[in-house]
């Protein structure tokens, strides 16, 4: 019979305080945690009421101003407050240190600061909602970011202040992963996961800066009247997209890296194998980290930018997609000869596998020139970029917290509800966006507020498959919650993994591990090792 | 022909309709195939080494890589992509040589409509009217902010810019009409900034032309004002039932007083409408945004006349 570890990290010292200014890695990450949590949910009530706006053409629920600051803040708040720091500011600070052996982060000071510096930027976000919103899109495209009576100036200060909070991480991340690594975990015996940090943490540092400073021009030409974009002052609009894209476009693999490294994870813990191409796998990802800084202008095929550039871009944007489907191929091979069970975070894993390559074909279509002509700025956009970041990252957050949820609470869940919240979750996420590829293909521009008859019944269909995905996401928030306290004791390694987290006891302890953990086997020599399963 | 509405793409009206589309549906069917590859080996090897409760938990095979593979899944999806993009380009190098007979029209985009200036003197708003079978060049700017030109039937798509011309050009194929939408976020009027492309063959076009600068002589002022006020755009922002939309609404509003935003009052009569068509951030009424365009230029002196009497005559 497992128990809970009389001593850990969660009640090693109690109060608020010892909350809010902990420098213990673990606990920040149970704090960003929360935060991303509480983020998703006013994010997905956004989706929510963007999809009854559209259960047919015209006024359904709000006036066309309303809609447009809603699909706004659906976008701005899904990505700059919850997907960019979910997994690496999550997942990412409460696993990095235990998975190579460590105590804590190198800098756990600027650990502290970067969660800090995350709630202010959110201040910021929200403060712009209460003070009229903004009604840009999240792209804050100018002139028309320029001229807007709305409050863009708090959220795109907010934005570039969360920037600092996602610099702050990725620093200490990559010295962390220099520095700290116990003798004996070399490079290519590192987890998969933190390569998918490492890479992730170098495109953070380097790309976003230019946010930043692209953010303080917007900020500069609004409230000073320096003409930089707007060409009523002298500007150039489309110089602002190629600063934006230049950030915005790398961002993406912020996102998708870190989530790839769970998958990683996922794949070989359930199917109890050696991940095949190791090496692949994590070269892969620096190619793509690399890479990704040269593709920004597939995004402006239609923007006015040269013939010539359209051209170059479009033959690096086709090979970006080629270290991505690798890993596919990667994932597959692994399970391959493999001794496979189908827990909850199998089943997420799987549904990444499924969605992400839906999300990475429909990238094809978009980096061929003359078919994005057609497609650009029309609902198959939203749809790939949907399978992407819901079917690709939040797949895997999802799959990454129901892997490490007892390692954090010590606690399991109800697997038979987490099985039936997960199939709602998939078959939602299909019905919404599918449909919206068929929507775009057909001529549906995005960001419409009122739309064309013909498109009506797929309209109506997408809104249903949202109800669908929120009872799922309904389901999930209760059985989660009830089991931090009342779940039954997981025992240090559920799963039968061979990672080194799994050797502490869940909850770990403040330092994580009880004695100085030694580098005994890879993580993920199946071949040689039959971990025992405490459940 | 016109090729025919599938599942994924509307009719092609235009002749570079269908080279977009075999390349979009060559996408397709290799997408099949390849997400078929995926999801037969997720659920073969899903299968095949389950493992079930009861079942021995030995060591499994340590296979870490394999070099001849590794390399057979990387380079054809490779030539795949390179494949793609050739084609893909090819197709765009069509798309943005613009035929030295073409003729061509001048499109303003402005929130929240669209006007075509023919070269002939005439201009149409939100309808642009071109002869079938003859390359049509447009030359795009924007008087605001970043419009983007969209024709689904036609398989093209430019943004509009506020500080340079864009180009964009294509030939329809036989008479019909199809949708115009702006596809770059314009603000409370974006999803209302459609219109429509009205295809005729060519003898009519020129017909057209000679007597769109004469339309509605044949009517009486109210009934040309009522035309215009669905031609000109006036229909996207001002409603005729008592609605708030971007504007105040009209009916019902002739020779009463009302309040404006810069504190004083005014009575609705011939000057005030006159002076909101031209100069419209003169006297803005109390509660409403100060958005809309001016149409100097854009109405002639007969026009405003009829509009002014259509305004009149909804009492």
């Amino acid at each position: 019979m497992n128990t809970i570890p009389e001593k850990n990290f969660l009640n090693a010292t109690r109060g608020w305080k010892s909350w809010l200014f902990t420098l213990d890695h673990k606990r920040i990450g149970v704090l960003y945690l929360f935060s991303i949590m509480a983020a998703f949910l006013v994010g997905g009530v956004f989706a929510i009421l963007i999809r009854l706006e559209l259960l047919g053409p015209g006024r359904n629920l709000m006036e066309a101003d309303t809609y447009n600051q809603v699909f706004t803040l659906h976008g701005a708040i899904m990505i700059f407050l919850f997907i960019i720091p979910s997994i690496p500011a999550a997942l990412g600070n409460f696993l990095l240190p235990q998975m190579i052996g460590a105590k804590d982060v190198a800098f756990p000071r600027l650990n502290l600061a970067s969660w800090w510096v995350y709630i202010l930027g959110s201040i910021f976000a929200v403060i712009s909602i209460a003070m009229g919103s903004v009604d840009t899109g999240w792209t804050f495209y100018t002139p028309y970011a320029t001229e807007t009576q709305t409050s863009v100036i708090s959220m795109t200060l907010g934005v570039f202040i969360l920037g600092f909070s996602s610099i702050f991480t990725g620093l200490n991340f990559i010295v962390t992963i220099h520095k700290m690594r116990l003798p004996g975990q070399t490079w290519f015996r590192m987890p998969l996961f933190v390569w998918g940090l490492y890479a992730t943490a170098i495109i953070q540092v380097l790309a976003t800066p230019v946010l930043g400073i692209t953010m303080v021009l917007l900020i500069l030409e609004r409230v000073a009247g320096i003409g930089i974009f707007d060409p009523a002052m002298g500007g150039d609009p489309v110089l602002y997209q190629h600063f934006f894209w230049f950030y915005s476009h790398p961002a993406v693999y912020i996102m998708i890296l870190p989530g790839m490294g769970i998958i990683s994870e996922l794949i070989s813990t359930f199917s109890k194998k050696r991940i095949f191409g190791y090496t692949a796998i994590a070269y892969s990802s620096l190619a793509i980290a690399f890479i990704s800084f040269l593709v920004w202008g597939h995004h402006m095929f239609v923007s006015g930018q040269s013939q010539l550039a359209a051209t170059i871009f479009s033959f690096l944007t086709f090979l970006v997609g080629i270290p991505s489907g690798i890993k596919i191929f990667n994932w597959l091979a692994t399970m391959y000869k493999g001794r496979i069970t189908f827990e909850t975070p199998m089943l997420y894993a799987l549904s990444f596998l499924f969605l992400f390559t839906i999300g990475g074909l429909t990238g094809i279509f978009l980096g061929a020139l003359a078919v994005d002509i057609h497609l650009h700025d029309t609902y198959f956009v939203v749809a790939h970029f949907h399978y992407v970041m819901v079917g690709g990252t939040v797949m895997a957050f999802l799959g990454g917290i129901h892997y490490w949820w007892p390692k954090i609470w010590g606690r399991m869940y109800s697997e038979f509800w987490a099985k039936i919240a997960a199939a709602f979750v998939f078959v939602g996420f299909n019905m919404t966006f599918f449909t919206q590829f068929i929507l775009g293909s057909q001529g549906m521009p995005r960001r419409y507020y009122t739309y064309m008859d013909q498109y009506q019944p797929l309209h109506a269909f997408s809104s249903v498959g949202s109800w669908v995905m929120a009872v799922g996401f309904i389901i999930m928030g209760v059985y989660l919650f009830h089991s931090i306290k009342r779940g039954r004791p997981a025992g240090n390694n559920p799963w039968g993994a061979l990672t080194l987290e799994w050797e502490t006891t869940s909850p770990p302890p403040t330092e994580n591990f009880v004695e100085t953990p030694k580098f005994s086997h890879g993580p993920y020599d199946y071949d040689k090792n039959v971990p025992e399963r405490t459940i | 022909m016109d090729t025919t509405a599938t599942l994924f793409l509307p009719p092609g009206g235009s002749t570079i309709a269908g080279e977009v589309d075999a390349l979009f549906y060559f996408l397709v069917y290799a997408s099949i195939v390849m997400f078929g590859i995926v999801l037969a080996g997720m659920i073969f090897f899903g299968l095949r080494y389950r493992h079930r409760q009861g079942d021995a938990a030995a060591p499994t095979a340590g296979i870490s890589h394999n070099t001849k593979l590794e390399l057979t899944w990387s380079i054809i999806p490779t030539i795949l992509v390179v494949i793609v993009f050739f084609w893909g380009f090819n197709v765009y190098l069509k798309m943005n040589v613009v035929p030295k007979d073409a003729m061509e029209i001048k499109v303003t985009g402005q929130k929240w409509f669209w006007t075509f200036d023919y070269p002939e003197g005439a201009n149409t708003v939100n309808e642009l009217v071109i002869p079938a079978g003859k390359p049509v060049k447009l030359l795009m700017s924007s008087k605001d902010v970043i419009h983007s030109f969209f024709v689904p039937d036609f398989r093209v798509k430019m943004d509009v810019l506020p500080n340079r011309y864009t180009i964009v050009w294509f030939e329809a194929k036989r008479e019909g009409t199809h949708n115009l939408f702006c596809t770059e976020f314009c603000g409370t009027g974006h999803s209302s900034m459609i219109g429509t492309v009205r295809v005729v063959p060519e003898r009519e076009y020129a017909e057209w032309l000679e007597t769109a600068s004469n339309v509605g002589s044949d009517l009486a002022p109210e009934q040309y004002g009522e035309r215009l006020f669905v031609s000109k755009a006036c229909v996207t922002c001002h409603s005729l039932e008592g609605k708030s939309v971007v504007g105040p609404p009209l009916n019902g509003v002739f020779g009463k007083p009302v309040a404006l935003t810069s504190g004083g009052t005014v009575i609705i009569d011939e000057n005030y409408i006159r002076e909101s068509i031209l100069e419209p951030q003169a006297s803005v009424v109390a509660g409403y945004q100060p958005v809309m365009p001016t149409y100097q230029g854009i109405l002639k002196d007969r026009e405003i006349d009829a509009l002014v009497a259509y305004i009149k005559s909804l009492q």
